[in-house]
């Protein structure tokens, strides 16, 4: 079957009696900060052994739950056991010393020194209380990384090293420091596909050897993929525990989101025969010479077409994005509905038409300490309603956002907040709908649903898909393949700043697109 | 990487701080200041009590209270000229050098031509801000075409102006009557600006071109906050990545940045030339430009903050005479200005981290409310 219900307070008792085998208990684990519940009533029971995923939207309260476990918040109410006995952490170092570790989503390395200097740092091993035994270090970090297959080399710097392989040293720290229960925050987040997997069979290695690794993640298909165990959290409590071989990630993110969920599917065609954007031998030589970041690049957009653009990051995308906007120098032709942009400033474009959501929102799309009405004018300085001549246009500008925040579902208690307080995918709202207004010929679109939660996503889907049939033309860069193939017309797909191959998004499968990106299918 | 929300940001007063608790960070750092102050004055063995009443009875008498505002419009242009910059994330270390340049510019053009009154001294002031304007256009240009740091450009300008200004003074000078000293050759009567009774009772005047320093902080205020140049500006201070992407012309705004700056920079020198001296000579006030950083430090980059950290910069200079007479070392003020702004530079941050987590509260509170009463009904 399907979902069921977490446990109430009757059952979990009963749980707790087999607690040689539970690592980890939450039990009713309340969370007030002032004025608001963080986390309500959490259960939460984990297996030792097990891979433990906690989903939950952004914003549910999967973070102060971690904190609450790894002792940098107290509970307010409620108990935490580990390994059958109850636990009260003041700090992150009682919670190590309890056995459990963090691996967070950024990593905490020094670039410049070696594998073995970054996990011994700040536990260093004393010889005759001055000297490091540096020896015995490296010789403990061989035997953890063997003994789960780690493949760490203590004697490589930091900065030669892979993000996966980097992924892996935080880890082997948090090992070394004496942890049996392990915390992974969103750890897919900055992995490509295939680092992907091999951080699953490095984590498959670590439950082998015993050790518990809770996982957190919106990434509902590897969640599903990897874990023994799933609980959902919504609005700050448990909603269900479920078994991931009984659930699809659809029924997944409906216990998320707590309802029906849409999909990036647009089957019905709006591409008309009229071009919008026409781009011509596209090229843009790296600075340090040697392959170059843009090498002719040639597409064309319909109005009410989405052009998808896949690719592995780091394949050109973000260049192509900057060289269209005119962020970035390149050589070739840019025409935007029949005129030569190529020369054209970044500004002349914006005002020309383009709408742009950034890759970066918080960096490249906003004003994190302006309020809202601020952050409308960014991009669109000398447009209506936001100025009028050299003036800006305090209540034009205004009026408009507080149009956007109704009509794009912006949550916020006013315009007058700045847009550091608001969500992630809250913030992006605010930018789809700036950069849908003003009635816009061309928008490109980078990965505009990254790191948004399940309902902004579909939000924002579904503007997008107005947007097109009302006849805008669309460069959509992505790197959820689902959200490519689902929202596209047509694909292409990028590869050492290449246009390596065409797709029709109609009957192609991730798996073969995903090969495409990776340069298996050029052959073919 | 560009993350707005740095130290330095909040130093410089790009990150807002909103109603009482704009007031809470300076006064806090003027409390923290005088307790400091009171530590060395008993220290020293001075009476802190005593000390204070005696700059305060001084300060507060009619013909102190010209000199406070005085000193002040001086403080508040220059302050104004290094908050412009700030509010671009500019280091415009080079007010001074500008100023001084500007003014014994302006001075010799002044002297050496007559014009009707108004027009005489629009001309005069008009050289001085193209002056001012110039020479520290030089270190925006450097910045935007070479990426120059204008921190060092200045700093360098500085001592260029103090070598190009000592021998144009040796080229234009005539000695001044009565003294030693040399000066440019006297401002005719028709550019004087005559000043103002504004302090009943006072023996002297305040400054004319007062209005000349309220002009340019109404000026400063529509500028930023109302025009379209002046988004472009905040928006380049606060992510210069977001900034680019929004179609801004960074390198050109690090130029117009530069020029205004320095054309406000030119006109501190202004009050003083055309309301009192009406010469540049060798005793010409030097060093205001470094006293605009602290003001504007402390005035959070704003017009009207900016105005009361003159106002107290005044205070503290002209009280600080008396303190000679009754045998207190007037250096204790330079410590209080000092310890002022170090002050500021703490409370601020304090405020800020203290409004980051009220604001977060406040949202998510505001946010959480109904779906808050929504889980509740649906759990029913």
């Amino acid at each position: 079957m399907g979902p069921r219900p977490c446990p109430n307070r009757g059952h979990s008792s009963r749980e707790a009696e087999i607690s040689t085998q539970t690592a980890v208990a939450l039990e009713g684990i309340t969370k007030r900060f002032p004025g608001v519940v963080a986390n309500r009533d959490i259960h939460l029971s984990v297996t030792k052994g097990h891979i433990h995923a906690i989903v939950g939207e952004n914003g549910a309260g999967k973070s102060t739950l971690m904190k609450i476990l790894y002792g940098m918040q107290r509970p307010d109410e409620g108990e935490i056991r580990v390994d059958g006995s109850p636990v009260s952490f003041h700090t992150p170092a009682d919670a190590i010393a309890a056995g459990i570790g963090m691996v967070h989503q950024h990593f905490m390395l020094a670039d410049n020194l070696t594998v073995l200097e970054n996990v011994v740092l700040g536990s260093e091993p004393r010889k005759a209380l001055v000297a490091l035994d540096l020896g015995a270090a490296r010789k403990k970090i061989k035997q953890i990384s063997d003994a789960y297959g780690l493949g760490v080399d203590p004697d490589v710097l930091v900065e030669d090293i892979g993000v996966g392989q980097r992924q892996r040293v935080e880890i082997l720290k948090v090992l070394y420091r004496g942890a049996r229960i392990l915390i992974l925050d969103e750890p897919t987040a900055v992995l490509v596909p295939h680092e992907v997997d091999e951080l699953f069979d490095n984590l498959h290695g670590l439950v082998r050897e015993g050790i518990t690794i809770i996982f957190i993640s919106h990434h509902l298909d590897e969640v599903l993929k990897v874990a023994d165990a799933i609980t959902v959290i919504r609005r700050g409590t448990t909603v269900a525990s479920v078994d991931p071989a009984t659930v699809t990630a659809r029924q997944l993110a409906e216990l998320m989101v707590g309802s029906e969920l849409p999909s990036p599917e647009t089957r019905e065609s709006t591409v008309t025969d009229e071009v919008a954007l026409e781009v011509k031998g596209l090229c843009m030589p790296a600075e340090t010479g040697g392959r170059p970041l843009l090498d002719d690049i040639s597409l064309t957009i319909h109005r009410g077409e989405v052009l998808g653009v896949a690719g592995v990051e780091g394949n050109g995308q973000a260049e192509l994005v900057e060289a269209i906007m005119g962020i970035r120098a390149s050589t070739g032709t840019v025409i935007l509905g029949g005129k030569d942009i190529t020369d054209w400033t970044t500004l002349r474009r914006r005002e020309a038409g383009v709408g742009y959501i950034p890759e970066d929102r918080q960096r490249h799309g906003l004003l994190l300490e302006a309020p809202l009405w601020e952050n409308r004018i960014l991009g669109h300085q000398t447009q209506a309603p936001n100025t009028k001549g050299i003036w800006i246009d305090r209540k034009g500008a205004r009026a408009d956002t507080r149009r956007i925040v109704e009509q794009y579902d912006v949550r916020t208690p006013g315009i007058d907040v700045d847009a550091a307080a608001l969500s992630g995918g809250n913030q992006q709202k605010l930018i789809v709908g700036r950069e849908m207004s003003g009635d816009p010929v061309l928008l490109i679109a980078a990965h505009p649903t990254r790191g948004v939660d399940v309902g902004a996503q579909a939000a924002i889907w579904d503007h997008l898909r107005e947007a097109r049939a009302a006849g805008l033309a669309v460069l959509l860069i992505s790197a959820d393949l689902d959200e490519l193939i689902g929202l596209s017309d047509t694909l292409k797909v990028l590869l050492r700043g290449r246009i390596v191959a065409d797709v029709d998004p109609a009957n192609v499968t991730p798996q073969q697109l995903g090969s495409a990106m990776t340069g298996a299918g050029e052959a073919a | 990487m560009t993350v707005p929300d740095t130290f330095t940001n909040r130093l410089l007063g790009r990150v807002k701080l909103t109603g009482l608790l704009s007031l809470a960070a300076p006064v806090l750092a003027i409390l923290m200041a005088g307790l400091i102050t009171a530590v060395v004055l008993v220290v020293t063995g001075n009476p802190p009590i005593e000390t204070l009443t005696l700059m305060i009875d001084y300060g507060s008498t009619p013909r102190s209270l010209t000199l406070i505002v005085n000193a002040a419009t001086t403080y508040y242009l220059s302050a104004m000229a290094v908050a412009l910059g700030f509010r671009m994330n500019l280091f415009n270390i080079g007010v001074d050098g500008q100023y001084r340049l500007a003014a014994l510019i302006a001075a010799a053009v002044g002297g050496a031509v007559s014009l009707p009154g108004p027009l005489h001294i629009l001309l005069i002031i008009v050289v001085a801000v193209a002056v001012g304007a110039a020479w520290a256009g030089i270190a925006g240009l450097l910045k935007a075409r070479r990426g120059v740091s204008e921190v060092i450009s200045t700093i360098m300008l500085n001592t260029i102006a103090t070598g190009l200004g000592a021998w144009l003074l040796t080229q234009w000078a005539v000695p001044v009557a009565g003294s030693n000293n040399i000066g440019t050759k006297p401002i005719p009567e028709s550019a004087h600006v005559p000043g103002i009774s504004l302090i009943p009772g006072a023996p002297n005047k305040v400054f004319g071109l007062l209005l000349l320093a309220v002009l340019v902080g109404i000026g400063f205020h529509l500028l930023l906050n109302r025009t379209r140049f002046g988004f472009d500006l905040r928006a380049t201070g606060r992510s210069e990545s977001a900034a680019v992407a929004s179609g801004v012309n960074v390198k050109k705004m690090i130029v117009w940045a530069m020029v205004i700056s320095g054309g406000v920079a030119g006109l501190v020198g202004m009050p003083q030339l055309l309301g009192s001296s009406y010469s540049y000579s060798l005793d010409f006030p030097a060093g205001l430009g470094f006293t605009g950083i602290a003001i504007a430090l402390l005035g959070r980059n704003n017009p009207v903050g900016v105005a009361f950290g003159a106002l107290l910069w005044g205070f503290l200079d002209t009280s600080s005479n008396i303190l000679n007479l009754h045998k207190v070392s007037p250096e204790i003020i330079t410590i209080m200005q000092g310890v002022i702004v170090l002050c500021v530079v703490v409370a601020y941050e304090l405020v800020h981290r203290y409004r980051i987590s009220a604001e977060q509260r406040r949202v998510s509170r505001e946010l959480s409310a109904p779906a808050q009463a929504q889980v509740e009904g649906a759990g029913v």
